[in-house]
């Protein structure tokens, strides 16, 4: 029998919670390093801008459905 | 590379875990008093606890060449019962003479409310009176910033040695404070709940690496001992020396635990030992 709602979110609460804590501390890593290398203004590379692309997605859009598949389709070559 | 783990609860592991930190380099282990899953009944309960982490657990270490010390407390989630803490405080002075007994550990907060506060200050109050060190858990998750902005209250008006208190269990949004007050900070790395080995580095990038530990906490829900030496891989990994490794994973606990002088592990430099190798 599928989980309700508020089982999912007791089993992923933390684990979710954790990825949130670890991007953060990955953003602000590549902060300090470019500002620890006299960089100015945001750091220009395409990767970047996809990580923020992907997280404007999740807060802008979270009501919808298919995260990941939006997010993976996001990280791809679709030339 | 040696390595100290300074926060293991060795009851809570196997004979395997002992074996594969020594295979890593783990020289010590310090095992702080712990909640065992259920709120103990009887003031001997907590005795024969003590025996435990005192007496047994030396010896099952030892047969894999690691020496295991130990901290004697009512831990804060069992402090809501203030009848059986005072029983069982009453008894703590009798593990100061033992030979591996470094202080009285883990005290605090769990939930920061008024039983476990005045537990607190009953132990603290007793470590003090018996020159024992001092180590301090911090509340988890949400009840984090609160239980360790109390700490620091009821440590300020209490004639501490900030020195010989250790708090532990910081993350980034609690780090700050107790280092400028002087007192020795911890990060205990979990797999998913706490500090994770690349924040802990970020953290020593920020902080320098002056009284500060890392521990893995390793205990029976879910953790990991090698979580300790995943950030050692993490920090030698963005370029730090071997000797920049040993002063935080090492030296740092051998300054911070040998201010108690039964633990006689001391610091170690890489240079003078290779200058005392023959050639």
């Amino acid at each position: 029998m599928m989980q309700t709602a508020l089982q999912v979110l007791d089993r992923e609460y933390l684990e979710a919670r954790c990825a949130l804590l670890e991007l953060a501390a990955a953003l602000d890593r590549i902060d300090r390093a470019h500002d620890h290398e006299g960089g100015t203004g945001d750091l220009n590379d395409s990767r970047l801008e996809l990580l923020n692309q992907a997280i404007r997605t999740l807060s802008e859009e979270s009501h919808l459905p298919n995260r990941s598949e939006r997010l993976l389709l996001l990280f791809s070559d679709l030339g | 590379m040696q390595i100290i783990q300074p926060h293991y609860h060795a009851i809570a592991r196997t004979a395997q875990d002992y074996e594969r930190m020594a295979m890593s380099g783990v020289v010590a282990v310090a095992e702080p008093a712990f909640w065992a899953g259920f709120d103990r009944l009887y003031p001997e309960t907590f005795i024969d606890y003590f025996h435990q982490i005192s007496e047994f657990e030396p010896t099952r270490a030892a047969e894999y060449g690691i020496k295991h010390y130990c901290w004697v407390a009512v831990n804060p989630k069992e402090a809501e019962n203030p009848k059986l803490s005072h029983e069982v405080i009453k008894h703590m002075p009798e593990f100061y003479k033992k030979p591996t007994v470094l202080g009285v550990g883990e005290i605090g907060f769990h939930k920061t409310t008024k039983n476990e506060e005045e537990i607190f200050e009953a132990q603290v109050e007793q470590a003090i009176k018996y020159d024992q060190l001092i180590l301090i858990h911090t509340p988890h998750l949400q009840d984090k910033v609160r239980g360790t902005k109390r700490t620091l209250e009821v440590l300020s008006h209490m004639n501490v040695n900030p020195e010989r208190v250790w708090i532990d269990h910081v993350e980034e949004h609690t780090i700050r404070e107790p280092l400028e007050a002087g007192y020795w900070v911890g990060f205990t790395l979990y797999p998913i709940t706490k500090c994770s080995p690349k924040r802990a580095v970020d953290m020593l990038e920020m902080y320098g690496h002056e009284r500060i530990l890392v521990n893995s906490s390793a205990d029976w829900g879910p953790s990991d001992p090698f979580t300790l030496q995943q950030c050692v891989v993490q920090f030698r990994a963005r370029g730090y020396s071997v000797q920049d490794a040993i002063e935080i994973f090492h030296n740092n606990p051998a300054r911070f635990l040998g201010q108690n002088p039964k633990f006689d592990i001391k610091p170690i430099q890489l240079e003078a030992i290779e200058e005392n190798v023959p050639v």
